[in-house]
C-alpha cells in the first residue's frame, strides 16, 4: 500500500500555470520527510514531464505513488502521441514550437532528463490516442 | 561567498529575499534554457538567467536555487516576485550582461559548471 496518493490534472492551454503539480507534489514529500536527493529527482521528473503535456498534449493526468522505498509516477496525456519513441530520447530532438524555445524549453531535454533523473522509466505512446510515461524514483 | 556578495560583486538590486542575504552560495549557472539548468544539480546555487517569465522561478524551486539573477536590467513582475517570495528565494537584478555578470562572480572565486561525471556524483 502506498503511503501516500496524489493526483492532478494539469490545464494545457496555461503556460504559466505549467509545474503547479511538481511544487505542489515536492511540498508533500517534503512534509513525508523524503529525502532532499531523492525530491529532488522527483521535482525534475515531474517538472519536464508536466511542461511537455502542456507543450505537446493539451495537458493531462499525473498519479503520484508514495511508497517507503521508492515513488511512482504515471503521467497520462490523450495528445498526438510519438511517432518514434528512440528519437524522442535523443538528447536535443524536439517539435516544439519556436514560441516555447523563447519560454525556456523545447530543447530536446525533456525526456533526456526525466530519464537520467529517474532510477526506472517507461513510454507508452500510440499516434493519435496519446502518451503514458511511467517515471519510479528510489528512496 | 554570500548572496550578499554577490548582489555586492554584480551591482544589483535586491528585488526578494532581504532576510536571506547571509546564505552561502557554492555553485552558479547561466542560461537562458530552463531544460539546461535542469540537466545539471547544483548545491546552494545561484542562476543567472536573462529569460523573464514565471518558469525561471518554477525551475529555480525545483532545482533549490537560493539565489536568482536577472541580467541586462530585466525586471520580474509581481507575481513572479511573490512566488519567490514564497519559496524564500532572493532575487536580484543587474544591469550588467551576462558574460560579465559570469566573468566577475567567477573571478570572485563562485566556482560552477563542474563537468558532467562530477554533476552526475552530486545526484
Amino acid at each position: 500500500m502506498p503511503m501516500l496518493k496524489l493526483q492532478y490534472e494539469v490545464d494545457g492551454t496555461d503556460f504559466t500555470r505549467a509545474g503547479e503539480a511538481s511544487s505542489s507534489v515536492k511540498k508533500n514529500l517534503r512534509k513525508l520527510g523524503v529525502s532532499a536527493d531523492a525530491i529532488r529527482r522527483v521535482s525534475i521528473c515531474l517538472y519536464e514531464g508536466e511542461i511537455n503535456m502542456v507543450i505537446h498534449a493539451n495537458g493531462g493526468v499525473i498519479d503520484v505513488l508514495v511508497f517507503p522505498d521508492r515513488i511512482e509516477m504515471v503521467l497520462a496525456d490523450t495528445g498526438k502521441g510519438i511517432a518514434d519513441i528512440e528519437k524522442a530520447m535523443q538528447a536535443g530532438w524536439s517539435t516544439a514550437p519556436d514560441e516555447v524555445r523563447s519560454l525556456g524549453f523545447g530543447a530536446g531535454m525533456g525526456l533526456p532528463n526525466m530519464k537520467k533523473y529517474s532510477d526506472e522509466m517507461r513510454i507508452e505512446s500510440t499516434v493519435g490516442v496519446g502518451t503514458t510515461v511511467y517515471m519510479t524514483v528510489k528512496v | 561567498m554570500t548572496v550578499k556578495d554577490v548582489a555586492k560583486i554584480l551591482n544589483a538590486t535586491v528585488l526578494s529575499g532581504e532576510d536571506q542575504l547571509d546564505v552561502e552560495v557554492h555553485d552558479a549557472c547561466g542560461s537562458d534554457m530552463m531544460s539546461d539548468v535542469l540537466a545539471f544539480v547544483k548545491n546552494q546555487a545561484v542562476l543567472l538567467t536573462g529569460l523573464v517569465n514565471v518558469q525561471v522561478v518554477r525551475t529555480a524551486d525545483m532545482m533549490d536555487i537560493v539565489c536568482l539573477v536577472f541580467v541586462r536590467g530585466k525586471q520580474p513582475d509581481e507575481d513572479m516576485l511573490a512566488m519567490a517570495r514564497r519559496k524564500d528565494m532572493v532575487v536580484l537584478s543587474t544591469s550588467l550582461r551576462m558574460y560579465r555578470a559570469c566573468g566577475l562572480l567567477w573571478e570572485a572565486g563562485l566556482r560552477g559548471g563542474e563537468a558532467d561525471a562530477d554533476a552526475e556524483a552530486t545526484v
